[in-house]
């Protein structure tokens, strides 16, 4: 598998046609030159009804890494993201081919128990969701739909997953009062402690900074950097400075294609292709 | 602002990097009249005023009178006697726990029912020529005059379209009929019947009011637990139900009041006047007091017209406590979160 190359430079696997290039990830960061591939993609395409949204996508995610999806507004990263949890099983005209596989299991098939799939590869989204419930039952909601937990274990999951999500201060003295009293960024922070809570592998995040402010954005990100050596996570983001912030790969997509993806510094700094380089230049999108 | 630049698509295709001040908007156009639009504002305000007072004052009215009329002739005698051809001794306790136990049985059937369709139709069926058929149909219903019902439930469980011979007497019968326990097929002019006709008229407005409560809850909610891994039962019965749960109930609340004043259907059914005993079982007979209201309200003597008055204040009280009843239920359902 060409991706275990693990520290090659950008250039040495961009082969493949001018136009469609054939990108292949690789680990980022020296230090994890043995991090394996958790999510591998070939040839993935999928559709809504006749419209093609993605087109033969090659791909392979880092475990353990933050993997950040940019491209202009339609152009499939968020479809591509809700491919993996398969939550696009909830729109009727929505198919996919190819090959998407997680740890080697592949995620396409009729086998698949969404259900399961969904307790192992968890998702952020872009407006901050809370149920309308206290804030410990918007924790405990996620765990004990699969397991059946002792009050004291309960406890214990719900202020660790708090703790994990940086958000544990703000809300000790009120688990009890609704979640719905939170500030824009604590409800976001609140949704992946509910996420993380069920102890995924996978978290995907679907531009969960777009709908908050600066400071909520900074919270959220430095978040995210404390996930990453504990979790593979997946981030779509429309905000360039933020991929290159949170992230160690990059993938940049346009029109439903993968046009180029591999170590974030390199996509910044030394993009092969020239859309990509107009893209994080900001000359378009 | 006396002459913007033409609307040019020469922004060089770069976005959100239009430079320059903020371009007016086409400046030839007139201006509104503040004045005007301030006075219109006002107008509309007052209109919606006077029509809402219309409303509480033809309320007022209407329960003013009936108190004055009814007021002094209301005592727990009244509520405790069984009819007389005597206003005076006349009281209404057949149709008083006639109408409870029909509107009980209505709201037992009825309820479960409709919320249960409501969610199939809204939270699990897929969108199909079916369901659309399903759905047409449910909105016609809704729409049908109750005595239609009427006609259905006499032929459909009072006497079960003639399957088990015409005569009452004749029937298929399991238990004591003095007893509680007591069942017979065709179920008569019985509670029972009349119970489930009504549930055949309210059972529309339960399902589209349902379906509207429901399809008020956000769906990102259920993208939320259904990204946990929930079931769709799992999503429906731990997020959609419990935010649902203010309108359901809603809904239920209009829907039972609407049950309890219903008499046409169950004119039909053979509701009567002249009960001396209060229902026992399912299959007892009744009588309900809309139609005990009715059938004093039109006799020419004034002192019954006092008792119809006297009957219309129970009505009242009855759809009150209904009312409170399912208040109470969807507070204790919808665990308060500060």
């Amino acid at each position: 598998m060409q991706s275990e190359s693990s520290t090659t430079t950008p250039s040495q696997h961009a082969h493949g046609h001018s136009v469609e290039l054939r990108a292949v990830s690789v680990a980022s960061t020296p230090n994890t030159a043995h991090s394996d591939t958790a999510i591998k993609v070939r040839g993935f395409s999928s559709w809504y009804g006749s419209f093609q949204a993605l087109k033969s996508l090659d791909l392979d995610i880092p475990s353990r890494h933050v993997t950040a999806f940019i491209g202009p507004s339609g152009c499939g990263k968020s479809t591509f993201l809700r491919w993996i949890n398969r939550m696009n099983d909830t729109i009727p005209s929505a198919r996919a081919e190819g090959t998407l596989e997680l740890h080697g299991k592949d995620l396409l098939a009729k086998s698949v128990d969404v259900v399961d799939l969904r307790r192992h590869v968890g998702m952020v989204f872009q407006k901050p969701n809370p149920f309308p419930k206290s804030i410990y039952d918007n924790v405990a909601f996620g765990p004990r739909l699969h397991r059946v937990y002792s009050r004291a274990e309960l406890d214990q999951l719900v202020e660790r997953s708090l703790r994990q999500a940086s958000i544990w201060n703000e809300v000790k003295d009120r688990l009890h009062a609704s979640a719905l009293g939170l500030s824009g960024g604590q409800q976001q922070r609140l949704c992946i402690a509910r996420a993380i809570a069920v102890g995924p592998e996978v978290l995907l995040m679907d531009e969960p900074c777009s709908a908050l402010d600066p400071k909520s954005t900074l919270a959220i990100e430095e978040l995210i950097e404390s996930l990453a050596d504990r979790y593979t996570i997946v981030i779509v983001t429309h905000n360039m400075q933020q991929a290159a912030r949170v992230s160690d790969e990059t993938a940049f997509f346009f029109e439903g294609r993968l046009v180029e993806s591999g170590a974030t510094e390199a996509i910044f700094t030394k993009p092969r292709n020239k859309q990509t380089e107009d893209y994080v230049t900001g000359r378009f999108g | 602002m006396s002459s913007a630049p033409p609307p040019s698509n020469g922004t060089s295709g770069v976005s959100g990097r239009t430079d320059g001040g903020p371009v007016p908007l086409a400046s030839s156009a007139p201006y509104r009249s503040v004045a005007r639009r301030v006075f219109v504002n006002r107008a509309f305000l007052w209109a919606c005023l006077i029509t809402t007072n219309i409303a509480v004052v033809v309320l007022a009215v209407l329960l003013i009178s009936i108190f004055w009329q009814g007021w002094d002739t209301l005592s727990w005698k009244f509520i405790t006697s069984f009819a007389s051809r005597k206003p005076a001794d006349a009281g209404i306790l057949a149709p008083l726990m006639g109408s409870l136990w029909v509107c009980t049985i209505c709201g037992l059937v009825a309820l479960p029912l409709g919320i249960g369709t409501a969610i199939y139709l809204e939270e699990f069926s897929k969108r199909s020529r079916f369901t659309r058929i399903v759905q047409t149909n449910i909105m016609n219903l809704a729409g049908v005059p109750s005595i239609v019902y009427g006609i259905l439930g006499l032929t459909a469980f009072a006497r079960m379209f003639g399957a088990f011979g015409t005569n009452v007497d004749d029937a298929i019968a399991v238990g004591n009929g003095e007893g509680l326990l007591y069942l017979r097929l065709p179920f008569g002019s019985s509670v029972l019947a009349g119970g489930l006709t009504l549930m055949l008229v309210i059972l529309p407005v339960v399902i589209i009011s349902t379906q509207e409560a429901l399809r008020a809850v956000p769906s990102s909610l259920r993208a939320g637990a259904l990204a946990l891994g929930a079931t769709p039962w799992q999503t429906v019965w731990g997020i959609t139900l419990p935010a649902a749960i203010p309108g359901i109930m809603t809904g239920a609340i209009l829907s039972m009041s609407r049950a309890i004043g219903e008499s046409a259907p169950l004119l039909v059914l053979g509701g009567l006047l002249l009960v001396f005993n209060t229902p026992t079982n399912l299959m007892s007979d009744f009588a309900i007091l809309p139609l005990q209201i009715y059938n004093w309200a039109g006799r020419p003597q004034d002192a019954f017209h006092a008792i119809a008055a006297s009957a219309i204040i129970v009505q009242l009280g009855v759809l009150f406590l209904f009312n409170g009843i399912a208040v109470l239920i969807r507070q204790k359902l919808q665990k308060p979160l500060q």
